[in-house]
């Protein structure tokens, strides 16, 4: 299993972060990933179910990786979840986002935040701003400088995890690393 | 391919001269006419990355030239351009990279087949396609940066980007 392990992480874990789960986990489960990625949309439930199995024990960071060039809605689509993030809603919004991969043009992206509560004109407008896109940029660049090679990329422990990440593999590298702590 | 994966890969050395090329532009014009066609001279004054990668149309989120794609404007924040460089050819590169709206200069090493991927030690004959290999030249045309991944890892950026930073820093 050690041979799955390569580069470290180098932007550990912090306050810009997206944190879900007990903050004194075992595991430290960080993704880079792109919205309209297909594979990171096969991570999707993987992750959430690694969530349901192994409750405090693990704690699950998200950090924006969108390849704009090659997949045109990435980058609002990121810009929109780190936009609900300033209405306490990132986490519902990063899921609303997955379960709806395939329609994520502006006016989708808009209705998915109203449908969370947010008044839509606002989210539309501020979204029209920018002003989550520094943000977009950095988790980019942090991915780059960790060695992220594409999407979905997962980091264990603050280690790139370059194994097979299906529910079995994922679920049994963790009950190893739970094992050894 | 057990074989293939112990071989050690040995790129060309750090600080030796980078071997001159002129390869075609995966453009999808056959016409050898002098504009269709790139030499190391062309990218004189600038930095150059030259990625040689196995073939077109692999797994597109998780491909190394996808990823190099969207670091064009970084890359040039150093001074450097990118080239991706296969045995594939004009109508191959053109398909690939207008069907993924990917801007990266592709060039063709196709015939003769790998002819200048062996001068940079990055072609492997048994399979008859390029190695993942990767090259950081200088604005002198100094290698600076080298390393051959295994085929099937992609090697990401960065080591690319910590190598323009050192050459930026001097």
């Amino acid at each position: 299993m050690d041979n799955y392990f390569s580069y470290d992480l180098e932007t550990l874990v912090n306050d810009n972060d997206h944190i879900a789960g007990d903050p004194n986990a075992k595991i430290t489960l960080v993704e880079y990933g792109d919205y309209q990625c297909p594979y990171c949309g096969r991570a999707y439930p993987i992750v959430k179910k690694l969530q349901e199995d192994f409750k405090s024990d693990l704690r699950f960071v998200f950090r924006n990786f969108p390849l704009t060039q090659i997949h045109e809605y990435a980058f609002e689509a990121a810009e929109s979840a780190e936009l609900a993030d300033k209405y306490g809603k990132f986490w519902e919004m990063h899921d609303k986002i997955y379960e709806h991969q395939n329609k994520l043009d502006m006016p989708h992206l808009v209705s998915y935040a109203e449908s969370l509560g947010i008044n839509g004109t606002e989210f539309f407008n501020r979204l029209e701003t920018n002003e989550t896109a520094k943000k977009v940029k950095s988790d980019f660049m942090s991915g780059v400088e960790s060695g992220v090679n594409g999407t979905p990329s997962f980091f264990i422990n603050g280690k790139k995890y370059d194994g097979p990440w299906e529910y079995e593999d994922l679920k049994q590298v963790l009950t190893q690393m739970i094992g050894k702590e | 391919m057990s074989n293939q994966s112990k071989r050690t890969l040995i790129p060309l050395a750090v600080g030796v001269k980078a071997p001159d090329f002129k390869l075609q532009i995966g453009n999808g014009d056959l016409n050898p006419v002098p504009e269709n066609f790139k030499s190391l001279g062309d990218y004189k004054g600038k930095n150059l990355i030259l990625a040689f990668y196995p073939a077109d149309w692999s797994a597109v989120c998780g491909s190394q030239i996808a990823l190099y794609n969207e670091l064009i404007p970084t890359f040039r924040e150093y001074d450097a351009e990118i080239i991706g460089i296969s045995v594939d050819g004009v109508f191959c590169h053109k398909a690939f990279k207008e069907t993924n709206n990917m801007a990266i200069e592709l060039l063709c090493d196709f015939e003769p087949k790998g002819k200048y991927s062996r001068d940079y030690k990055a072609y492997n004959e048994q399979l008859g396609l390029c190695e993942r290999a990767l090259y950081v030249v200088d604005k002198e045309g100094i290698i600076r940066y080298s390393y051959i991944s295994p085929m099937s890892v992609n090697p990401g950026a960065k080591e690319l980007l910590s190598t323009l930073k050192s050459i930026q820093n001097g």
